[in-house]
């Protein structure tokens, strides 16, 4: 291998890192505030990528009807707890109106809009739009109340939440794949190297959405709280910040970056309604290497596995993925080793 | 006198199988600083930790004109409770001027005006945590957990301030140190519910004191009354029975 | 089940019955690895394909008889679960389960990119098993054998559950505290759940490529290992019978709705899985204990018969001389970072004393019981136990030599009946291991044990209670039994670490009178507590912490009497 192949796999390396890093994060903040290992990340990639798609070729895409599904879901759940507790029905309604409210509203947006081939941004606008609601919405119906459950069972439940997720992707997606545009069609010259102007968007979204985050965990009055939450759950309480309130907002933040890793993915990959499995997982696997709560390790980690399936892919392509997962097994006995837990009861 | 701040009547509770507290009956008037004491095992932090809503608890108990029985945790320190409990549950991990922010975090929510304000107040009560306003919370030594524990508590500008233990693991003259604070927040008004294993300095700051033996309230009466009771020892060192 | 073939019961049923008996094999290692052994694992279905590819290449490649492939199948299994094992048990909590997937998916795609397992096509033209000359094709011949191995597992299973070994893996769900103090390898366990449960989807995997005649990697991908344990959960993972469950209940659901759902849809595609996640997460919400709960409460409760008046005794240590030094602590010291938290601390306990440590909130007392106990590492100092020095053993040493413990929080199995939960402290003075337990050789030890286990409850007035289910029982009760599970180790020192925590008055008195009674009969103990009324009226001697260090030791009397006990109790002047 020379410089210049070598230049190549590692920028490949690193442009794919740079979306499993963004995974990673949301993987190690959904885990730090709810204990919930979110094994669905990558479908939140899937539907961005593919609503994208779908709005690029001037359909609806199935994505409003699977957001109006979980909505009503979430408002028959909600009625029916509070039909049983005997809340005032003016609340109980006044709750219903909160919880369509967003669903709704980018829902008629969205099919205004489908037919009219607006432009790239704004269509990428409408996506991330249409999938960030999916977070709180799953959050809601399958796991705030089993918000004290172990965490052995919450994978479990997060394991049968990726199961439906894909079943129901397949009924509003259909089977097709599809293709993105780049977001940017230029090409740059480095030495010998080609730089795509997709791959500059994607470091730049990454840096930018990791900055933000930082801003947003260090400055805000919400994002300390949410850190609080993870750091002492009791504490936290205490203070007056619910559980519930914080598990929200983390899987809102989990789905938006879900969408827009999704939006990134676009050209480099064809994206299918169960595709986001295995993308999810690199991402998932730089997150266990981070133990599951360090943020700069998870973006080494995903910058790593990047560069791995790269490099694995042109040395030993058939087994690229297993080089990947088999690296797991020795981070997770160092990472159990690390930090011991007490007994899981 | 009017209606009590907080007004308890046969509180039961307990952690799975053990019933800890059997039936208690006690009442704080706003403005009151009113101690619970008694030995190990007692269930002087079960009666906070019921207050508070952290253990399911049977019972009444009215605070500020509502029943509590039946809300959650949030609802209750949204209603202005507050409790520094025993193990403080800091968050050690970020800063100390963060964890006082946080306190705010219900004065925020209830749009109380100026309530940052609040944040110069409690680094005037507390002139060390000024100091180390930018370490971590973790680093911090026992005494100073501790205040920086109260001050979180303060920031929310509570209705009833309710502390477990304070005392505890802390050296003689840091003890001094947060019982003067006690008192000063006191001569400020506030109302304090205050558990504690250190009879005498509880019952020297406190207008009315409650004796807790085995999940059941043995003695009662004002402090100063209290403090010269000989019976309270006996609580303590095992001999009631044998008088 | 057996004779299912010779009803005239159409051949679509019969296919279905070999894959539900398929599938019960592999759900029943994990009814014994997650239900009663408490490890999640995601990655059943590898070995599965260890199994089913290890019959089909050396059948297609050797021509080797399917009979000998089996055995061979199972030792590759195992091995490989020994080294996984190895690996994957030392890892706690969360981390375990996610390490079940990685290398589920590694040996997945191991086996989908080696050439000469044909990779994603696989390995077809697989022959049939033949049984003395008959050959049992993949229809209602094969069905018996099926059937019949997937039944001798239940049996076999339903034997190891009720023997010591079996008590064992069921200890060390919880945690390894428990387990260890009774002398038990928490690891060693854990690993034997692990490898049977391998064993088992290996046997699995055979009849698989034999009823299949064609072994690809997606029958056993990651996908398909999510599925066996869902087929686990929803019958019900603690029951041996919950497999079966839950094997045909999805098996015949899933099929069904592989028929129905395109149909309704109006599309195909495999829509059942939506169904299997969502009920996948109904399950977890609203009936965690699976199916088989709700069919086990309609059998009649079975109930142990009372076989072992004439059991020979186990063996016994020879107890101690009368003030003989049973324990001594000599200037014990526990520091953590700069913190000590047990400065210099020394007493002791002679044979036939009760001696209490008692102080106030964060003197000291648990650290130093748990120096004691072996569940913390001293910094200095030495804990002498009948002369030999015991600082720096591990829980399960300090067991064997006769130091036996209680728990402030009781650590019961409540599962398991009040007797089976004390048969556990007889562990270290038996023998039978999983072998003698599946072919139910053990019946002899067993009723040993069983008569020990009711001789020690007679000790604490509970032998009318052996027969019922530990976990319905009160507070006081319960630490009743675990004394008595203390005492069946037979132990020259009893560790009491807050008997009293939480009981009411009554369960006080009964267990102080208790405590009365085995000391007169020459044991020695030793007790952690809080409630001053029930130390004063118990103990010989009362040694008192405070902020780490030995305030004072006497009697009751003395330390009621003290000043700076008072002092200590009720804090100081300002």
């Amino acid at each position: 291998m020379d410089a210049s192949i070598a230049g190549i796999l590692a920028l490949d390396g690193l442009g794919n890192g740079a979306v499993y890093a963004l995974l990673a994060l949301a993987t190690v903040l959904v885990f730090a505030v709810t204990r919930v290992i979110f094994i669905p990340q990558g479908e939140f990639v899937a539907f961005g990528a593919l609503t994208l798609a779908l709005l690029q070729s001037g359909k609806v895409p199935g994505t409003v009807w699977f957001l109006l599904a979980l909505a009503a879901a979430v408002v028959v759940q909600d009625l029916a707890a509070g039909l049983r507790q005997r809340r005032p029905a003016a609340r109980l309604a006044s709750q219903a109106l909160r919880t369509l409210a967003w669903p709704v509203g980018v829902s008629l947006l969205a099919l205004w809009a489908a037919p009219r081939g607006l432009p790239l941004l704004a269509q990428a606008a409408l996506t991330v739009a249409l999938v960030t609601p999916f977070g709180p919405l799953l959050y809601r119906l399958a796991y705030e109340s089993l918000a004290d459950a172990s965490v052995l069972v919450l994978l479990i439940v997060s394991v049968g939440v990726h199961f439906a997720l894909v079943g129901l992707g397949l009924y509003f997606f259909g089977a097709e794949g599809f293709r993105n545009p780049s977001f940017w069609d230029q090409r740059f010259q480095f030495g010998g190297l080609t730089l795509a102007g997709q791959t500059v968007i994607i470091f730049a979204a990454s840096i930018g959405l990791i900055v933000g985050l930082w801003l947003f965990f260090e400055r805000s009055l919400a994002g300390k709280a949410l850190r609080a939450t993870a750091v002492n759950r009791l504490g936290a309480r205490l203070m007056g910040i619910s559980s519930a309130a914080a598990g929200r907002l983390s899987f809102t933040m989990a789905a938006f970056i879900g969408a827009l890793s999704g939006l990134l993915i676009g050209p480099t990959t064809t994206v299918f309604y169960d595709s986001g499995f295995l993308i999810g997982l690199k991402g998932f696997v730089a997150a266990v290497f981070a133990g599951l709560s360090s943020y700069p390790l998870a973006l080494v980690g995903a910058l790593g596995v990047g560069l791995l399936e790269s490099f694995g892919s042109f040395w030993a392509s058939a087994f690229k993925e297993v080089i990947v997962f088999s690296t797991i097994l020795p981070v997770l006995l160092w990472r159990s080793l690390r930090d011991p837990h007490g007994e899981e009861h | 006198m009017g209606q009590a701040l907080l007004e308890v009547v046969g509180l039961k509770a307990g952690y799975g199988r053990a019933e800890v507290l059997s039936g208690l009956d006690f009442r704080l008037e706003a403005g009151q600083v009113v101690t619970l004491i008694g030995p190990n095992g007692a269930g002087k932090s079960t009666t906070l930790n019921a207050l508070m809503g952290i253990l399911p608890a049977r019972g009444r108990i009215h605070f500020d004109g509502r029943d509590l029985v039946g809300t959650t945790l949030e609802e209750r320190v949204m209603g202005g409770l507050a409790l520094v409990p025993e193990k403080r549950e800091l968050f050690g991990t970020m800063t100390v001027e963060d964890n006082l922010v946080l306190g705010g975090y219900r004065a925020m929510k209830q749009r109380v005006p100026e309530w940052r304000s609040e944040l110069s107040r409690v680094y005037e009560l507390f002139p060390r945590l000024k100091e180390r306003r930018t370490q971590f919370a973790g680093t911090l030594s026992g005494g100073e957990r501790q205040m920086l524990a109260v001050g979180r508590a303060l920031m929310s500008r509570p209705r009833l301030l309710m502390l477990d233990e304070p005392s505890l693991g802390l050296a003689p003259l840091i003890v001094r140190e947060v019982f003067r604070i006690i008192a000063a927040l006191r001569e400020q008004g506030t109302s304090i519910l205050l558990v504690e294993q250190n009879a005498r300095a509880a019952l020297e700051v406190a207008d009315h004191g409650y004796v807790l033996e085995t999940g059941a309230i043995a003695l009662s009466g004002p402090a100063s009354i209290l403090a010269d009771d000989p019976r309270v020892i006996d609580t303590y060192l095992g001999a009631s029975a044998q008088r | 089940m057996l004779a299912l073939p010779l009803l005239p019961v159409p051949d679509f049923w019969i296919t279905q019955s070999i894959y539900i008996g398929l599938y019960a094999l592999v759900a029943l290692g994990l009814v014994l690895l997650t239900g009663i052994a408490g490890l999640t694992s995601f990655g059943q279905a590898a070995f599965v394909g260890l199994g089913a590819y290890t019959a089909a290449y050396l059948a297609t490649q050797t021509g080797l008889s399917p009979w000998l492939t089996l055995p061979l199948g199972v030792a590759l299994s195992v091995v490989t679960a020994l080294v996984l094992g190895s690996l994957t048990l030392r890892m706690s909590g969360h981390y375990l389960p996610l390490a079940t997937i990685a290398w589920g998916l590694a040996l997945n795609y191991t086996m989908a990119n080696m050439d000469w397992l044909g990779k994603y096509d696989g390995i077809l033209g697989i022959p049939t098993i033949k049984l003395f000359g008959a050959d049992l094709g993949t229809g209602r011949a094969l069905h018996p054998l099926v059937w019949a191995l997937a039944l001798l597992a239940a049996v076999g299973c339903t034997h190891l559950l009720d023997s010591r070994p079996g008590r064992a893996i069921r200890a060390v769900k919880d945690g390894a505290t428990m387990a260890e103090a009774m002398g038990m390898s928490t690891f060693r366990y854990k690993l034997t759940a692990f490898v049977l449960a391998a064993a088992l989807a290996a046997v699995s995997g055979w009849l698989f490529a034999h009823f299949q005649r064609s072994v690809s990697p997606s029958p056993f991908g990651i996908n398909k290992g999510i599925e066996y344990l869902f087929m686990a959960v929803l019958g019900g993972v603690g029951h041996v019978w919950g497999a079966f469950l839950g094997s045909a209940v999805v098996r015949l659901v899933e099929d069904e709705l592989q028929v129905l759902l395109p149909k309704l849809i109006g599309t195909s595609g495999n829509f059942e899985i939506i169904v299997f996640g969502l009920v996948l997460v109904a399950v977890l919400k609203y009936a965690p204990d699976g199916l088989w709960t709700f069919a086990q409460r309609r059998l009649p409760a079975r109930r142990r018969v009372r076989d072992w008046a004439d059991a020979a005794a186990l063996p016994a240590r020879d107890k101690p001389a009368r003030g003989e030094p049973m324990l001594e602590v000599v200037a014990a010291r526990k520091a953590f970072g700069g913190l000590v938290a047990v400065n210099d601390v020394s007493f002791e306990v002679r044979s036939g004393d009760i001696v209490g440590l008692i102080g106030p909130n964060g003197a000291g007392k648990s650290t130093t019981f748990n120096l004691v106990t072996g569940v913390l590492p001293l910094t200095a100092g030495q804990v002498r136990f009948r002369g030999q020095p015991v600082g720096g053993l591990s829980s399960r040493e300090i067991a064997r030599r006769g130091m036996s413990r209680t728990f402030q929080h009781v650590k019961m199995i409540p599962e398991m009946t009040v007797l089976e939960n004390v048969a556990l402290g007889t562990y270290l003075r038996s023998r039978s291991g999983v072998v003698r337990a599946l072919l139910r050789l053990d019946r002899a030890e067993e009723r040993q044990l069983f008569a020990e286990a009711e001789r020690q409850l007679a000790r604490v007035g509970m032998a009318d209670r052996m027969f019922e289910t530990a976990g319905n029982l009160a507070l006081g009760t319960q630490r009743l039994m675990e004394i008595a599970r203390a005492l069946a180790t037979d132990p020259a020192l009893l560790l009491l670490d807050e008997p009293a925590a939480g009981l009411r008055h009554k369960e006080k008195q009964a267990l102080a009178e208790v405590l009365r009674q085995l000391r007169a009969e020459g044991l020695s103990i030793l007790l952690v507590e809080h409630d001053m009324e029930f130390v004063m009226g118990l103990t010989d001697r009362i040694v008192v912490m405070e902020f780490g260090t030995k305030l004072m030791e006497g009697t009751p009397l003395e330390v009621q009497a003290s000043p700076a006990v008072r002092a200590a109790y009720l804090g100081t002047e300002h």
